[in-house]
């Protein structure tokens, strides 16, 4: 079927307004937030109902017209790019809180739902939903099923595919299937927790079925000043062998440090070379007696100065200066790449100098800001694209650090997907014998590859146009590289 | 034609096994699930116990990996050593459970309240499919989002998808201290309201059970220090008092080992939502199934005295809307109702899935239907 005709179906479903061709209208959705890639779809349409979605998704399989539903662009892997020729499913006006169920803790939300509107309706429940990527006040809850989504409190409370119970899905041939249910316990295969992650291979999610979590009591909020990198990843350990298990323990190094007091005024401690933010949360009275732990594990580590959250607001400002941060270190660069590879916890330092140590080769420079409680590194290597050959260099250097994790036995991502960035480096975590049962999987669900086709899996479409500068809603300072 | 049991003791031989074989394999462990582990007649049985032993534990990675085979309870009293323990608290552990027969039944016991399930910790696996190629999937690291997530796939799989060889799973530190609350209630409505407002409470338990007829079973735990504040914080919440259980470890370990139901019944598995509870509770009053609720009223653990039982008790939960998987059957022998249907109640809605995943890990069926 030619483009022509495809469009001409789709105005049968779609009027005017939510149905965009024109050049301009499809400009936003070129690309996503791996700034360094774009391309064009054929069209846009920007449904309002499940119904639309799955009679657009019936349309694609009968005209072989590949397709890619997104939802606020935020993604850092290039998952939410689209193919060349094929076209956009822009999902955000999806958007309902469907059900409630504060009685059961669970939340039915519509696959465009704003991941804090979530909690933000559960508050007055005293519940919340845990999933906490830095983009949360943007990014929709359908993108962080697609890549698994992470944030700052995984080690404790999981990834998105630990608080997902069900959901109504469209495969890519435009079967209708529910998987799992309300509860928190199932019966016969995770297909739920599989669908998870899968980056938009399986179909579109059209209903999405959340735990909610009790809001944690009280917090406890710690920000302690390092003389090093190692001595701050050296404190993570010891927190670790103390039995204690914070929400959060985060690691940013003196660039990251300055970036981000130049741009929010965190009031961090200046003139330090790593910092370390621990949170403790749960019941009054366990924390405290927690912290009086926490506190003995720090002053014995060695710390500079300590610092402890007075209240919410001081707290606020601690985890500003920390979720700001990547945006704030993309001031002081005109470009930057950001990579997510995990390695084992006890080899942080390890990685880390390992890690500076390539981009003092490369002639990069290298801003840290990690998740230290769960080995999630996130490098930060600053170029500039106007300089000849400087992106070339950057990508380079960012293979580098991901080949470092693979040996070190973690992954290539913690949290951000495969997606098209990182397609080429699958393979070298999994062999040919799991990659081929992967794409036999794929295969089965989609055997026309018309579901986000060139994500995830090497020998995809050649790589999109390269593009420079940061993406629009980041100079904005709406979303950020976390 | 008489089967011969195999029983591998490398996933070398678990992939030639497949790769060889004509007739239909059923891995199995320790026989402590045996609605799900006895093969019908001509299947050949995979005793996986061959597979056995921790490969890999590093206490400060919070991980560690196994053989599929290795007991559950020799894990348990290794991360024990070390302060540490399954968060996901698999059942029949002394009994003689797997980790490959935990995973592939997909079952958790009431300690998983407070952190999550088996999906929620296990992290990577090994597995042979049904052509017989040796597969890995997951990863070793507490956060991992690289290609597709085989191990939540194969949770609750009951060895009809793959054969799991290998497993990582994810670790927490031990709880300091603990003690258990039973609250009687006069009727299962005040227990079920009762459940659910300490359910979305900041009381943050370990286990949020419920004893048939109305008895609400709430285990706290944490550093010693501050336990007794944890005890009187659940009286004070629920303004009722009740029997305190200071020294409650045999309390669990009995209940991980569904001691609380007659020997000779059977075990049936519905997940649920802890609203349903009281109406479930009115249609199954009279009948001969004794029953407990766990997780915070998400899943009821059914035991039906006898096949008249189980067969009423499929239609009760066909009314409710609810699916129900058949654990244990009411023999002890090998050879129990194998050609049963394993589950029971409201058919599925993700069979198209369901179809197309299988077709991809075992395109010549050499493992049994998922029925």
């Amino acid at each position: 079927m030619s483009d022509e005709r495809f469009v001409q179906e789709l105005t049968r479903v779609y009027p005017a307004n939510r149905l965009l061709v024109r050049r301009a209208e499809l400009a936003p959705y070129e690309s996503d937030a791996l700034t360094g890639f774009r391309a064009r779809p054929c069209a846009v349409v920007l449904p309002e109902t499940a119904d639309e979605v799955i009679e657009t998704v019936r349309l694609c399989h009968t005209a072989r017209v590949p397709f890619l539903a997104r939802g606020s662009g935020t993604s850092l892997s290039g998952g939410s790019l689209p193919i060349d020729d094929g076209l956009v499913i822009g999902l955000n006006r999806l958007n309902r809180i469907l059900k409630l169920d504060p009685e059961n803790r669970i939340a039915v939300v519509e696959p465009g739902t704003v991941n804090l509107a979530v909690s933000h309706a559960a508050a007055p429940y005293q519940l919340y939903y845990a999933p906490d990527p830095s983009s949360q006040s943007v990014c929709t809850i359908g993108g962080n099923v697609a890549f698994n989504s992470g944030g700052a409190h995984c080690l404790k409370y999981g990834m998105t595919a630990n608080h997902v119970l069900g959901m109504k899905v469209v495969l890519p041939d435009g079967e209708v299937v529910e998987l799992g249910g309300g509860s928190l316990e199932s019966v016969g295969p995770d297909y739920t927790g599989i669908f998870v992650g899968s980056e938009g291979l399986f179909g579109v999610a059209l209903e999405i079925t959340l735990r909610l979590l009790p809001k944690p009591e009280t917090y406890r909020t710690l920000l302690a000043a390092y003389d090093s990198l190692e001595a701050a990843g050296d404190a993570v350990a010891r927190v670790v062998a103390s039995g204690l298990l914070p929400g959060a323990m985060e690691i940013m190094d003196r660039l990251a440090i300055e970036a981000a007091e130049a741009a929010v005024s965190a009031g961090y401690p200046r003139d330090v070379a790593a910092l370390l933010i621990v949170e403790l949360e749960g019941l009054t009275e366990e924390v405290e007696a927690e912290y009086a732990r926490l506190e003995r594990v720090i002053e014995e580590s060695g710390a500079g100065e300590v610092r402890v959250a007075q209240d919410d607001d001081e707290r606020m400002t601690i985890w500003k200066g920390r979720k700001s941060a990547f945006s704030a270190v993309g001031r002081l660069s005109p470009d930057y790449i950001v990579q997510d590879g995990v390695v084992p916890r006890g080899r942080l330092g390890e990685a880390l100098s390992e890690i500076e140590r390539l981009g003092r080769k490369a002639g990069l420079r290298v801003a840290n800001v990690f998740h230290a409680g769960d080995g999630n590194l996130h490098p930060l290597i600053l170029y500039d694209g106007r300089e000849a050959g400087a992106l070339e260099r950057a990508e380079e250097l960012a293979g580098h650090i991901l080949r470092l994790c693979i040996r070190m036995g973690g992954s290539i991502t913690g949290e951000h997907g495969v997606g098209m960035e990182k397609r080429d480096y699958l393979p070298e975590m999994f062999g040919p014998t799991d990659m081929d049962a992967m794409t036999d999987l794929r295969s089965a669900i989609d055997p026309f590859q018309l579901s986000n086709r060139g994500k995830m899996f090497p020998q995809g479409e050649a790589p999109a146009l390269k593009f420079y500068g940061p993406h629009p809603l980041e100079k904005e300072g709406r979303i950020s590289r976390e | 034609m008489s089967i011969t049991p195999v029983r591998p003791s490398s996933p070398d031989e678990v992939q030639q096994l497949l790769r060889d074989t004509q007739t239909t394999v059923l891995p199995h462990g320790g026989h402590t699930k045996n609605a799900l582990s006895t093969p019908p007649q001509a299947v050949t049985p995979l005793d996986m116990r061959g597979l056995s032993g921790i490969l890999e534990y590093d206490p400060s990675e919070y991980t560690f990996t196994a053989l599929a085979g290795t007991l559950v309870s020799e894990v348990q009293s290794t991360l024990a050593e070390n302060g540490q323990y399954l968060p996901c608290d698999p059942p029949f552990g002394t009994q003689g459970a797997t980790l490959g027969g935990t995973i592939a039944s997909g079952l958790s016991s009431s300690g998983r309240y407070r952190y999550g399930g088996v999906r929620d910790f296990l992290i990577g696996v090994r597995f042979v499919d049904g052509g017989g190629r040796l597969v890995v999937g997951g990863g070793k690291v507490v956060k991992n989002s690289a290609g597709f997530d085989f191990p939540k796939l194969l949770v609750g799989s009951l060895g009809r998808l793959a054969v799991l060889v290998e497993v990582t799973f994810k670790v927490f530190p031990s709880t300091e201290a603990q003690a258990t609350l039973r609250i009687d209630y006069p009727t299962i409505e005040t227990a079920v309201d009762a459940l659910q407002r300490a359910g979305g409470s900041t009381l943050d338990m370990q286990a949020l059970d419920l004893e048939v007829p109305s008895t609400l079973v709430i285990r706290v735990g944490g550093v010693a220090a501050g336990l007794r504040g944890r005890i009187d914080r659940v009286h004070s919440f629920l303004e009722r008092d009740g029997e305190v259980l200071l020294d409650d470890q045999n309390y669990w370990s009995q209940n991980g080992e569904f001691q609380w139901r007659p020997s000779s019944s059977a075990l049936v598995k519905v997940p649920l939502i802890p609203s349903i509870i009281p109406s479930l509770e009115r249609s199954l009053s009279d009948l001969p199934i004794v029953r407990r609720y766990s997780v915070g009223g998400n899943v009821a653990w059914l035991s039906p005295a006898d096949e008249g039982a189980f067969g009423i008790l499929a239609g009760v939960l066909k009314k409710h809307q609810l699916r129900g998987l058949r654990i244990c059957s009411w023999e002890a022998g090998l050879t129990p109702n194998s050609d049963a249907p394993l589950f029971c109640g409201q058919p599925p809605l993700d069979e198209v899935f369901a179809e197309r995943v299988r077709s991809a890990l075992d395109p010549q069926q050499r493992f049994l239907e998922l029925v």
